[in-house]
Protein backbone atom coordinates (compact mmCIF):
# COMPACT_ATOMS: atom_id res chain seq x y z
CA UNK A 1 0.00 0.00 0.00
CA UNK A 2 2.30 2.79 -1.23
CA UNK A 3 -0.09 5.61 -0.38
CA UNK A 4 -0.14 4.56 3.24
CA UNK A 5 3.64 4.27 3.32
CA UNK A 6 3.83 7.79 1.95
CA UNK A 7 1.53 9.08 4.68
CA UNK A 8 3.61 7.32 7.30
CA UNK A 9 6.81 8.82 5.90
CA UNK A 10 5.31 12.30 5.90
CA UNK A 11 4.22 11.89 9.51
CA UNK A 12 7.65 10.61 10.47
CA UNK A 13 9.18 13.66 8.82
CA UNK A 14 6.94 15.96 10.85
CA UNK A 15 7.88 14.05 13.99
CA UNK A 16 11.58 14.48 13.28
CA UNK A 17 11.02 18.19 12.63
CA UNK A 18 9.21 18.39 15.96
CA UNK A 19 12.31 16.98 17.67
CA UNK A 20 14.50 19.77 16.38
CA UNK A 21 12.27 22.81 16.72
CA UNK A 22 12.48 24.82 19.90
CA UNK A 23 14.34 27.50 21.82
CA UNK A 24 16.97 25.21 23.32
CA UNK A 25 19.50 24.22 20.72
CA UNK A 26 18.93 20.65 19.65
CA UNK A 27 20.42 19.95 16.24
CA UNK A 28 21.95 16.78 14.83
CA UNK A 29 25.29 18.57 15.04
CA UNK A 30 24.82 19.49 18.71
CA UNK A 31 23.90 15.90 19.47
CA UNK A 32 26.94 14.41 17.79
CA UNK A 33 29.48 16.97 18.94
CA UNK A 34 28.05 18.48 22.13
CA UNK A 35 29.50 21.88 22.97
CA UNK A 36 30.72 22.12 26.55
CA UNK A 37 28.06 23.28 28.98
CA UNK A 38 25.18 22.35 26.66
CA UNK A 39 23.39 19.10 26.99
CA UNK A 40 21.39 18.70 23.82
CA UNK A 41 20.94 14.99 24.42
CA UNK A 42 19.43 15.64 27.84
CA UNK A 43 17.02 18.18 26.34
CA UNK A 44 16.10 15.74 23.59
CA UNK A 45 15.38 12.90 25.98
CA UNK A 46 13.59 14.82 28.69
CA UNK A 47 11.58 17.28 26.64
CA UNK A 48 11.58 16.90 22.86
CA UNK A 49 11.02 13.15 22.57
CA UNK A 50 8.27 13.08 25.20
CA UNK A 51 6.61 16.07 23.55
CA UNK A 52 6.72 14.53 20.09
CA UNK A 53 5.54 11.16 21.33
CA UNK A 54 2.67 12.69 23.24
CA UNK A 55 1.56 14.63 20.16
CA UNK A 56 1.63 11.50 18.02
CA UNK A 57 -0.24 9.46 20.63
CA UNK A 58 -2.85 12.13 21.35
CA UNK A 59 -3.41 12.94 17.67
CA UNK A 60 -3.90 9.33 16.67
CA UNK A 61 -6.12 8.51 19.64
CA UNK A 62 -8.32 11.61 19.32
CA UNK A 63 -8.83 11.02 15.58
CA UNK A 64 -9.92 7.44 16.15
CA UNK A 65 -12.07 8.43 19.13
CA UNK A 66 -13.80 10.92 16.83
CA UNK A 67 -14.56 8.21 14.30
CA UNK A 68 -15.92 5.90 17.00
CA UNK A 69 -18.16 8.70 18.27
CA UNK A 70 -19.42 9.38 14.74
CA UNK A 71 -20.23 5.73 14.17
CA UNK A 72 -21.99 5.32 17.51
CA UNK A 73 -24.03 8.52 17.21
CA UNK A 74 -24.53 7.91 13.48
CA UNK A 75 -23.70 11.50 12.79
CA UNK A 76 -20.72 12.95 10.95
CA UNK A 77 -20.49 16.05 13.07
CA UNK A 78 -19.94 14.73 16.55
CA UNK A 79 -16.69 14.19 18.37
CA UNK A 80 -15.68 14.29 22.03
CA UNK A 81 -15.66 18.10 22.09
CA UNK A 82 -19.11 18.40 20.46
CA UNK A 83 -20.87 15.80 22.58
CA UNK A 84 -20.18 16.88 26.12
CA UNK A 85 -17.51 14.19 26.54
CA UNK A 86 -14.52 16.48 26.94
CA UNK A 87 -16.38 18.90 29.21
CA UNK A 88 -17.57 16.05 31.40
CA UNK A 89 -14.01 14.72 31.59
CA UNK A 90 -12.76 18.06 32.78
CA UNK A 91 -15.53 18.27 35.37
CA UNK A 92 -14.43 14.82 36.54
CA UNK A 93 -10.83 15.96 36.75
CA UNK A 94 -11.89 18.98 38.80
CA UNK A 95 -13.84 16.70 41.12
CA UNK A 96 -10.74 14.55 41.55
CA UNK A 97 -8.56 17.59 42.28
CA UNK A 98 -11.00 18.93 44.84
CA UNK A 99 -12.00 15.72 46.58
CA UNK A 100 -8.79 13.70 46.50
CA UNK A 101 -5.88 15.92 45.50
CA UNK A 102 -3.40 13.23 46.51
CA UNK A 103 -4.83 10.66 44.15
CA UNK A 104 -2.28 9.36 41.60
CA UNK A 105 -2.73 10.57 38.03
CA UNK A 106 -4.09 7.21 36.84
CA UNK A 107 -6.83 7.38 39.45
CA UNK A 108 -7.69 10.93 38.37
CA UNK A 109 -7.88 9.78 34.78
CA UNK A 110 -10.22 6.96 35.69
CA UNK A 111 -12.50 9.32 37.58
CA UNK A 112 -12.43 11.72 34.62
CA UNK A 113 -13.27 8.73 32.36
CA UNK A 114 -16.25 7.91 34.52
CA UNK A 115 -17.53 11.47 34.18
CA UNK A 116 -16.82 11.45 30.42
CA UNK A 117 -18.75 8.21 30.09
CA UNK A 118 -21.71 9.63 32.01
CA UNK A 119 -21.65 12.83 29.94
CA UNK A 120 -21.57 10.96 26.65
CA UNK A 121 -24.27 8.55 27.76
CA UNK A 122 -26.40 11.55 28.70
CA UNK A 123 -25.79 12.97 25.22
CA UNK A 124 -26.82 9.75 23.49
CA UNK A 125 -29.80 9.42 25.81
CA UNK A 126 -30.93 12.93 24.86
CA UNK A 127 -30.48 12.05 21.19
CA UNK A 128 -32.88 9.16 21.52
CA UNK A 129 -35.51 11.51 22.89
CA UNK A 130 -35.24 14.10 20.14
CA UNK A 131 -37.92 13.45 17.58
CA UNK A 132 -36.39 15.48 14.80
CA UNK A 133 -32.82 14.34 14.43
CA UNK A 134 -31.51 16.68 11.82
CA UNK A 135 -27.81 16.32 11.10
CA UNK A 136 -26.90 19.67 12.48
CA UNK A 137 -29.18 19.63 15.50
CA UNK A 138 -27.21 16.70 16.90
CA UNK A 139 -23.81 18.41 17.30
CA UNK A 140 -25.60 21.63 18.25
CA UNK A 141 -27.21 19.82 21.14
CA UNK A 142 -23.87 18.29 22.06
CA UNK A 143 -22.29 21.75 22.13
CA UNK A 144 -25.10 23.02 24.36
CA UNK A 145 -24.75 20.08 26.71
CA UNK A 146 -21.01 20.72 26.77
CA UNK A 147 -21.57 24.38 27.59
CA UNK A 148 -23.91 23.50 30.44
CA UNK A 149 -21.40 21.05 31.93
CA UNK A 150 -18.66 23.58 31.37
CA UNK A 151 -20.52 26.25 33.28
CA UNK A 152 -20.91 23.88 36.21
CA UNK A 153 -17.16 23.25 36.07
CA UNK A 154 -16.39 26.95 35.93
CA UNK A 155 -18.68 27.70 38.85
CA UNK A 156 -17.16 24.98 41.00
CA UNK A 157 -13.63 25.93 39.97
CA UNK A 158 -14.38 29.52 40.91
CA UNK A 159 -15.68 28.44 44.30
CA UNK A 160 -12.64 26.26 44.96
CA UNK A 161 -10.21 28.76 43.49
CA UNK A 162 -9.04 26.43 40.76
CA UNK A 163 -9.93 28.36 37.63
CA UNK A 164 -6.33 28.40 36.46
CA UNK A 165 -5.92 24.65 36.59
CA UNK A 166 -9.19 24.23 34.73
CA UNK A 167 -7.99 26.55 31.98
CA UNK A 168 -4.84 24.48 31.68
CA UNK A 169 -6.73 21.35 30.77
CA UNK A 170 -9.42 22.89 28.61
CA UNK A 171 -6.85 24.41 26.24
CA UNK A 172 -4.56 21.74 24.87
CA UNK A 173 -0.90 22.54 25.19
CA UNK A 174 2.15 20.34 24.79
CA UNK A 175 4.70 22.81 26.09
CA UNK A 176 4.52 21.39 29.58
CA UNK A 177 5.10 17.82 28.48
CA UNK A 178 8.19 16.32 30.07
CA UNK A 179 9.40 12.82 30.66
CA UNK A 180 7.26 11.31 33.41
CA UNK A 181 4.24 13.53 32.66
CA UNK A 182 2.83 12.10 29.48
CA UNK A 183 3.04 8.33 29.85
CA UNK A 184 -0.69 8.07 30.48
CA UNK A 185 -1.10 8.64 26.75
CA UNK A 186 0.16 5.13 26.11
CA UNK A 187 -3.16 4.05 27.61
CA UNK A 188 -4.81 6.02 24.82
CA UNK A 189 -2.73 4.09 22.30
CA UNK A 190 -3.84 0.78 23.81
CA UNK A 191 -7.46 1.95 23.56
CA UNK A 192 -6.91 2.92 19.93
CA UNK A 193 -5.62 -0.58 19.24
CA UNK A 194 -8.68 -1.94 21.02
CA UNK A 195 -10.87 0.12 18.71
CA UNK A 196 -9.04 -1.35 15.75
CA UNK A 197 -9.59 -4.86 17.09
CA UNK A 198 -13.37 -4.34 17.20
CA UNK A 199 -13.43 -2.21 14.03
CA UNK A 200 -15.94 -4.41 12.21
CA UNK A 201 -18.43 -4.26 15.02
CA UNK A 202 -18.03 -0.49 15.28
CA UNK A 203 -18.75 -0.19 11.56
CA UNK A 204 -21.84 -2.33 12.10
CA UNK A 205 -22.98 -0.12 14.96
CA UNK A 206 -22.69 2.79 12.54
CA UNK A 207 -25.36 1.15 10.41
CA UNK A 208 -27.90 1.21 13.16
CA UNK A 209 -29.50 -1.09 15.67
CA UNK A 210 -31.74 -3.07 13.31
CA UNK A 211 -28.87 -3.75 10.97
CA UNK A 212 -26.59 -4.85 13.79
CA UNK A 213 -29.24 -7.06 15.37
CA UNK A 214 -30.01 -8.73 12.06
CA UNK A 215 -26.38 -9.79 11.79
CA UNK A 216 -26.46 -11.25 15.28
CA UNK A 217 -24.40 -8.62 17.06
CA UNK A 218 -25.50 -7.15 20.37
CA UNK A 219 -25.90 -3.44 19.66
CA UNK A 220 -26.05 -2.34 23.29
CA UNK A 221 -22.82 -4.14 24.06
CA UNK A 222 -20.86 -2.62 21.20
CA UNK A 223 -22.29 0.78 22.09
CA UNK A 224 -21.04 0.40 25.66
CA UNK A 225 -17.64 -0.79 24.49
CA UNK A 226 -17.24 2.07 22.02
CA UNK A 227 -18.38 4.64 24.58
CA UNK A 228 -15.88 3.25 27.07
CA UNK A 229 -13.07 3.67 24.56
CA UNK A 230 -14.09 7.23 23.67
CA UNK A 231 -14.50 8.28 27.30
CA UNK A 232 -11.14 6.88 28.40
CA UNK A 233 -9.23 8.31 25.44
CA UNK A 234 -10.77 11.73 26.04
CA UNK A 235 -9.99 11.58 29.74
CA UNK A 236 -6.40 10.49 29.14
CA UNK A 237 -5.84 13.39 26.75
CA UNK A 238 -7.59 15.97 28.94
CA UNK A 239 -5.63 14.89 32.00
CA UNK A 240 -2.21 14.96 30.32
CA UNK A 241 -2.27 17.76 27.74
CA UNK A 242 -5.76 19.28 27.76
CA UNK A 243 -8.50 19.16 25.17
CA UNK A 244 -7.77 19.60 21.48
CA UNK A 245 -10.95 20.63 19.71
CA UNK A 246 -12.09 19.62 16.20
CA UNK A 247 -9.33 17.09 15.52
CA UNK A 248 -11.71 14.17 16.02
CA UNK A 249 -14.14 15.86 13.69
CA UNK A 250 -12.08 16.94 10.71
CA UNK A 251 -9.60 14.08 10.49
CA UNK A 252 -12.15 11.23 10.21
CA UNK A 253 -14.26 13.28 7.81
CA UNK A 254 -11.33 14.05 5.55
CA UNK A 255 -10.22 10.42 5.56
CA UNK A 256 -13.78 9.29 4.89
CA UNK A 257 -13.89 11.33 1.71
CA UNK A 258 -11.42 9.08 -0.05
CA UNK A 259 -11.35 5.94 2.11
CA UNK A 260 -14.99 5.51 3.07
CA UNK A 261 -16.13 4.51 6.53
CA UNK A 262 -15.18 0.88 6.82
CA UNK A 263 -13.41 1.25 10.15
CA UNK A 264 -11.06 -1.67 9.51
CA UNK A 265 -9.60 0.25 6.58
CA UNK A 266 -9.98 3.80 7.82
CA UNK A 267 -8.67 3.51 11.39
CA UNK A 268 -4.98 3.18 10.38
CA UNK A 269 -5.38 6.19 8.10
CA UNK A 270 -7.17 8.22 10.74
CA UNK A 271 -4.52 7.41 13.33
CA UNK A 272 -1.69 8.49 11.03
CA UNK A 273 -3.51 11.55 9.73
CA UNK A 274 -4.51 12.57 13.28
CA UNK A 275 -0.88 12.39 14.39
CA UNK A 276 0.27 14.37 11.34
CA UNK A 277 -2.43 17.01 11.81
CA UNK A 278 -1.51 17.55 15.44
CA UNK A 279 2.24 17.57 14.71
CA UNK A 280 1.68 20.20 12.06
CA UNK A 281 -0.51 22.31 14.40
CA UNK A 282 2.03 22.08 17.19
CA UNK A 283 4.94 22.99 14.89
CA UNK A 284 2.97 25.93 13.59
CA UNK A 285 2.22 27.05 17.13
CA UNK A 286 5.90 26.86 17.98
CA UNK A 287 7.11 28.71 14.89
CA UNK A 288 4.54 31.47 14.38
CA UNK A 289 5.60 33.63 17.32
CA UNK A 290 9.05 32.14 17.82
CA UNK A 291 10.50 32.12 20.43
CA UNK A 292 7.05 32.23 22.06
CA UNK A 293 4.43 29.51 21.69
CA UNK A 294 0.78 29.47 20.74
CA UNK A 295 -0.95 26.56 22.52
CA UNK A 296 -1.74 23.73 20.13
CA UNK A 297 -5.39 23.76 21.23
CA UNK A 298 -5.72 27.26 19.81
CA UNK A 299 -3.98 26.44 16.53
CA UNK A 300 -5.93 23.20 16.10
CA UNK A 301 -9.12 25.09 16.98
CA UNK A 302 -8.57 27.70 14.28
CA UNK A 303 -7.47 25.30 11.54
CA UNK A 304 -10.01 22.69 12.59
CA UNK A 305 -12.86 25.21 12.61
CA UNK A 306 -11.91 26.36 9.11
CA UNK A 307 -11.85 22.79 7.83
CA UNK A 308 -15.11 22.07 9.66
CA UNK A 309 -16.80 24.99 7.93
CA UNK A 310 -15.43 23.74 4.64
CA UNK A 311 -17.00 20.33 5.31
CA UNK A 312 -20.30 21.96 6.17
CA UNK A 313 -20.37 24.11 3.07
CA UNK A 314 -19.26 21.43 0.69
CA UNK A 315 -21.85 21.42 -2.02
CA UNK A 316 -22.35 17.68 -1.98
CA UNK A 317 -22.24 17.45 1.80
CA UNK A 318 -23.96 14.21 2.59
CA UNK A 319 -26.49 15.33 5.12
CA UNK A 320 -26.60 12.03 6.86
CA UNK B 1 -41.74 -22.98 10.35
CA UNK B 2 -42.37 -19.53 11.72
CA UNK B 3 -44.96 -19.37 14.48
CA UNK B 4 -46.25 -16.15 15.96
CA UNK B 5 -48.24 -17.00 19.10
CA UNK B 6 -50.51 -14.30 20.47
CA UNK B 7 -48.13 -11.51 19.48
CA UNK B 8 -49.09 -8.03 20.62
CA UNK B 9 -47.01 -4.98 19.98
CA UNK B 10 -47.53 -1.40 21.13
CA UNK B 11 -46.07 2.00 20.56
CA UNK B 12 -46.99 3.81 23.74
CA UNK B 13 -50.72 3.32 24.15
CA UNK B 14 -51.32 2.48 20.49
CA UNK B 15 -51.68 -1.21 19.77
CA UNK B 16 -50.15 -1.85 16.35
CA UNK B 17 -50.15 -5.65 16.37
CA UNK B 18 -53.12 -7.06 18.21
CA UNK B 19 -52.85 -10.63 19.49
CA UNK B 20 -51.72 -12.16 16.20
CA UNK B 21 -51.34 -15.90 15.92
CA UNK B 22 -49.90 -16.99 12.61
CA UNK B 23 -48.18 -20.11 11.34
CA UNK B 24 -46.05 -19.91 8.23
CA UNK B 25 -44.78 -23.30 7.04
CA UNK B 26 -41.22 -23.59 5.76
CA UNK B 27 -40.68 -22.99 2.05
CA UNK B 28 -42.31 -20.71 -0.47
CA UNK B 29 -43.08 -17.03 -0.62
CA UNK B 30 -45.53 -15.44 1.77
CA UNK B 31 -46.62 -11.87 1.17
CA UNK B 32 -48.14 -9.76 3.90
CA UNK B 33 -50.52 -7.15 2.53
CA UNK B 34 -52.85 -4.62 4.08
CA UNK B 35 -53.57 -0.92 4.27
CA UNK B 36 -51.18 1.59 5.83
CA UNK B 37 -50.92 1.21 9.58
CA UNK B 38 -52.16 -2.37 9.55
CA UNK B 39 -49.14 -3.51 11.55
CA UNK B 40 -47.40 -5.42 8.74
CA UNK B 41 -43.96 -3.95 9.29
CA UNK B 42 -44.26 -4.20 13.04
CA UNK B 43 -45.20 -7.86 12.83
CA UNK B 44 -42.25 -8.51 10.54
CA UNK B 45 -39.97 -6.64 12.96
CA UNK B 46 -41.19 -8.70 15.90
CA UNK B 47 -40.64 -11.93 13.96
CA UNK B 48 -37.10 -10.85 13.14
CA UNK B 49 -36.52 -9.77 16.79
CA UNK B 50 -35.86 -6.17 15.83
CA UNK B 51 -38.81 -5.08 17.92
CA UNK B 52 -39.74 -6.65 21.24
CA UNK B 53 -43.30 -7.94 21.54
CA UNK B 54 -45.39 -6.58 24.40
CA UNK B 55 -46.72 -10.09 24.81
CA UNK B 56 -46.71 -13.36 22.94
CA UNK B 57 -43.89 -15.35 21.44
CA UNK B 58 -42.32 -15.94 18.06
CA UNK B 59 -40.76 -19.30 17.28
CA UNK B 60 -38.55 -19.93 14.26
CA UNK B 61 -38.01 -23.65 13.83
CA UNK B 62 -38.99 -23.93 17.47
CA UNK B 63 -36.45 -21.34 18.65
CA UNK B 64 -37.91 -18.44 20.61
CA UNK B 65 -36.48 -15.35 18.86
CA UNK B 66 -36.53 -13.31 22.06
CA UNK B 67 -34.11 -15.63 23.89
CA UNK B 68 -32.11 -17.39 21.16
CA UNK B 69 -28.56 -15.97 20.95
CA UNK B 70 -28.39 -13.33 18.26
CA UNK B 71 -25.59 -14.95 16.29
CA UNK B 72 -27.34 -18.32 16.18
CA UNK B 73 -30.49 -16.71 14.85
CA UNK B 74 -28.51 -14.60 12.37
CA UNK B 75 -27.46 -17.77 10.59
CA UNK B 76 -31.08 -18.91 10.26
CA UNK B 77 -33.03 -15.76 9.63
CA UNK B 78 -32.19 -12.52 7.91
CA UNK B 79 -34.29 -9.41 7.58
CA UNK B 80 -34.26 -6.12 5.81
CA UNK B 81 -36.13 -3.09 6.97
CA UNK B 82 -37.93 -0.62 4.83
CA UNK B 83 -35.87 2.39 5.65
CA UNK B 84 -32.20 1.69 5.09
CA UNK B 85 -30.59 4.98 5.62
CA UNK B 86 -26.85 4.75 6.07
CA UNK B 87 -24.78 7.67 7.19
CA UNK B 88 -21.66 5.53 6.83
CA UNK B 89 -19.81 5.59 3.54
CA UNK B 90 -19.37 1.96 2.53
CA UNK B 91 -18.82 0.40 -0.85
CA UNK B 92 -21.40 -2.02 -2.22
CA UNK B 93 -18.93 -4.88 -1.79
CA UNK B 94 -18.27 -3.90 1.86
CA UNK B 95 -21.97 -3.85 2.57
CA UNK B 96 -22.65 -7.18 0.90
CA UNK B 97 -19.65 -8.75 2.66
CA UNK B 98 -21.22 -7.80 5.99
CA UNK B 99 -23.86 -10.38 5.18
CA UNK B 100 -21.19 -12.99 5.89
CA UNK B 101 -20.64 -11.60 9.38
CA UNK B 102 -22.71 -14.24 11.21
CA UNK B 103 -20.69 -16.94 9.46
CA UNK B 104 -17.22 -15.48 9.56
CA UNK B 105 -17.32 -13.23 12.64
CA UNK B 106 -15.95 -10.32 10.69
CA UNK B 107 -12.92 -12.21 9.45
CA UNK B 108 -13.93 -12.98 5.89
CA UNK B 109 -12.36 -16.21 4.72
CA UNK B 110 -11.66 -17.32 1.19
CA UNK B 111 -14.87 -19.33 1.39
CA UNK B 112 -16.89 -16.14 1.90
CA UNK B 113 -15.69 -14.39 -1.22
CA UNK B 114 -17.67 -16.46 -3.75
CA UNK B 115 -20.83 -15.81 -1.68
CA UNK B 116 -20.23 -12.08 -1.91
CA UNK B 117 -19.49 -12.07 -5.63
CA UNK B 118 -22.48 -14.31 -6.35
CA UNK B 119 -24.85 -12.04 -4.42
CA UNK B 120 -23.48 -9.00 -6.23
CA UNK B 121 -23.96 -10.59 -9.64
CA UNK B 122 -27.45 -11.91 -8.74
CA UNK B 123 -28.52 -8.34 -8.20
CA UNK B 124 -26.66 -7.08 -11.26
CA UNK B 125 -24.41 -4.78 -9.28
CA UNK B 126 -21.02 -5.81 -10.72
CA UNK B 127 -20.41 -2.39 -12.24
CA UNK B 128 -21.20 -0.63 -8.94
CA UNK B 129 -19.42 -3.08 -6.62
CA UNK B 130 -16.64 -0.68 -5.65
CA UNK B 131 -18.70 2.48 -5.52
CA UNK B 132 -19.84 4.08 -2.31
CA UNK B 133 -23.49 3.60 -1.38
CA UNK B 134 -24.10 7.34 -1.14
CA UNK B 135 -23.11 7.68 -4.79
CA UNK B 136 -25.79 5.27 -6.01
CA UNK B 137 -29.39 5.77 -7.00
CA UNK B 138 -32.12 4.72 -4.59
CA UNK B 139 -32.86 1.60 -6.59
CA UNK B 140 -29.23 0.54 -6.78
CA UNK B 141 -28.88 1.06 -3.05
CA UNK B 142 -32.00 -1.02 -2.42
CA UNK B 143 -30.54 -3.81 -4.54
CA UNK B 144 -27.26 -3.61 -2.62
CA UNK B 145 -29.16 -4.16 0.63
CA UNK B 146 -31.04 -7.11 -0.82
CA UNK B 147 -27.71 -8.55 -2.01
CA UNK B 148 -26.43 -8.26 1.54
CA UNK B 149 -29.39 -10.15 2.95
CA UNK B 150 -29.03 -12.87 0.31
CA UNK B 151 -25.33 -13.09 1.11
CA UNK B 152 -26.30 -13.86 4.69
CA UNK B 153 -27.60 -17.10 3.19
CA UNK B 154 -30.25 -17.95 5.76
CA UNK B 155 -33.18 -20.38 5.53
CA UNK B 156 -35.60 -17.59 6.36
CA UNK B 157 -35.50 -14.25 4.57
CA UNK B 158 -37.80 -11.44 5.73
CA UNK B 159 -38.02 -8.34 3.57
CA UNK B 160 -40.04 -5.24 4.31
CA UNK B 161 -41.08 -3.54 1.07
CA UNK B 162 -38.21 -4.90 -1.01
CA UNK B 163 -39.58 -3.29 -4.17
CA UNK B 164 -39.29 0.22 -2.75
CA UNK B 165 -37.48 2.58 -5.11
CA UNK B 166 -37.20 -0.04 -7.84
CA UNK B 167 -38.23 0.47 -11.43
CA UNK B 168 -40.44 -2.15 -13.08
CA UNK B 169 -37.62 -4.10 -14.60
CA UNK B 170 -35.75 -4.43 -11.32
CA UNK B 171 -38.89 -5.08 -9.32
CA UNK B 172 -39.73 -8.03 -11.56
CA UNK B 173 -36.12 -9.21 -11.47
CA UNK B 174 -36.12 -9.20 -7.65
CA UNK B 175 -39.39 -11.11 -7.46
CA UNK B 176 -38.08 -13.72 -9.94
CA UNK B 177 -34.89 -13.98 -7.96
CA UNK B 178 -36.83 -14.57 -4.75
CA UNK B 179 -38.96 -17.15 -6.53
CA UNK B 180 -35.84 -18.97 -7.62
CA UNK B 181 -34.35 -18.83 -4.13
CA UNK B 182 -37.57 -20.32 -2.76
CA UNK B 183 -37.91 -23.03 -5.38
CA UNK B 184 -34.31 -24.04 -5.98
CA UNK B 185 -32.74 -23.39 -2.59
CA UNK B 186 -35.80 -24.14 -0.48
CA UNK B 187 -35.73 -20.80 1.29
CA UNK B 188 -38.69 -19.43 3.19
CA UNK B 189 -39.38 -15.89 2.12
CA UNK B 190 -41.71 -13.49 3.87
CA UNK B 191 -42.38 -10.11 2.31
CA UNK B 192 -44.35 -7.04 3.13
CA UNK B 193 -45.65 -5.83 -0.20
CA UNK B 194 -47.65 -2.80 -1.18
CA UNK B 195 -48.20 -3.81 -4.75
CA UNK B 196 -51.15 -6.18 -4.65
CA UNK B 197 -50.56 -7.54 -8.13
CA UNK B 198 -46.93 -8.38 -7.43
CA UNK B 199 -48.13 -10.28 -4.37
CA UNK B 200 -50.73 -12.07 -6.47
CA UNK B 201 -48.31 -13.10 -9.23
CA UNK B 202 -45.41 -14.30 -7.13
CA UNK B 203 -46.68 -15.54 -3.76
CA UNK B 204 -47.60 -18.99 -2.57
CA UNK B 205 -49.52 -17.51 0.34
CA UNK B 206 -50.94 -14.11 1.11
CA UNK B 207 -51.58 -12.90 4.63
CA UNK B 208 -53.87 -9.89 4.86
CA UNK B 209 -53.72 -7.61 7.87
CA UNK B 210 -55.91 -4.80 8.99
CA UNK B 211 -55.85 -2.77 12.20
CA UNK B 212 -53.21 -4.96 13.79
CA UNK B 213 -54.96 -8.24 13.09
CA UNK B 214 -54.68 -10.96 10.48
CA UNK B 215 -58.04 -10.79 8.74
CA UNK B 216 -57.50 -13.33 6.00
CA UNK B 217 -54.89 -15.72 4.71
CA UNK B 218 -54.59 -18.23 1.93
CA UNK B 219 -53.36 -18.77 -1.61
CA UNK B 220 -53.62 -15.80 -4.01
CA UNK B 221 -56.91 -17.17 -5.44
CA UNK B 222 -58.53 -16.84 -2.02
CA UNK B 223 -57.44 -13.26 -1.45
CA UNK B 224 -57.61 -11.85 -4.96
CA UNK B 225 -61.40 -11.54 -4.99
CA UNK B 226 -63.40 -8.29 -5.09
CA UNK B 227 -65.21 -9.08 -1.81
CA UNK B 228 -62.00 -9.93 -0.03
CA UNK B 229 -60.21 -6.81 -1.26
CA UNK B 230 -63.16 -4.68 -0.18
CA UNK B 231 -62.93 -6.13 3.29
CA UNK B 232 -59.15 -5.68 3.54
CA UNK B 233 -58.62 -2.34 1.83
CA UNK B 234 -62.06 -0.70 1.57
CA UNK B 235 -61.66 -0.45 -2.17
CA UNK B 236 -63.78 -1.44 -5.12
CA UNK B 237 -61.58 -3.57 -7.34
CA UNK B 238 -62.32 -5.84 -10.22
CA UNK B 239 -60.16 -8.94 -10.48
CA UNK B 240 -59.22 -10.30 -13.89
CA UNK B 241 -57.44 -13.49 -14.78
CA UNK B 242 -54.69 -12.66 -17.25
CA UNK B 243 -52.23 -15.32 -18.39
CA UNK B 244 -53.03 -17.45 -15.35
CA UNK B 245 -52.46 -14.60 -12.85
CA UNK B 246 -55.12 -12.75 -10.95
CA UNK B 247 -54.78 -9.03 -11.46
CA UNK B 248 -56.76 -6.52 -9.44
CA UNK B 249 -57.77 -3.32 -11.19
CA UNK B 250 -58.58 -0.46 -8.87
CA UNK B 251 -57.12 2.58 -10.55
CA UNK B 252 -60.34 4.46 -11.28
Amino acid sequence: MPRFALALALTALLAVASLFVGVGEVTPRALLWPAPGQDALQLLLVSRIPRTLSIVLAGAALGVAGLVMQLLARNRFVEPSTAGTAEAASLGLLAAMVLTPEMPILGKMLLASGFALAGTALFLGLLRRIPLRSVLVVPLMGLMLGAVIDSVTTFLAYRFDMLQSVNAWTAGDFSGVLEGRYELLWVALLLTLAAYAVADRLTLAGMGEAFTTNLGVNHARILALGLGIVAMVTAAVVVTVGMIPFLGLVVPNLVSMFMGDHARRSIPWIAVAGAAFLLACDLLGRLLLYPYEIPVGTVAGVIGAALFLHLLFRRDARLA
Amino acid sequence: MIEALGVTCRYGATVVVDDVTLRLPAGGITSIIGPNGAGKSSLLSVISRLLPAASGRVLVDGMDVAVTPGDVLARRLSSLRQDNHLPARLTVRDLVAFGRYPHSKGRPTAADRPHVERAISYLGLEAQADRFLDELSGGQRQRAFIAMVLCQDTDYVLLDEPLNNLDMRHAVAIMRLLRRAATELGKTIVLVLHDLNFASCHSDRIVAMREGRVVMQGPPEAIMRPEALREIFDIEASVHEIGGDRIAVFYR
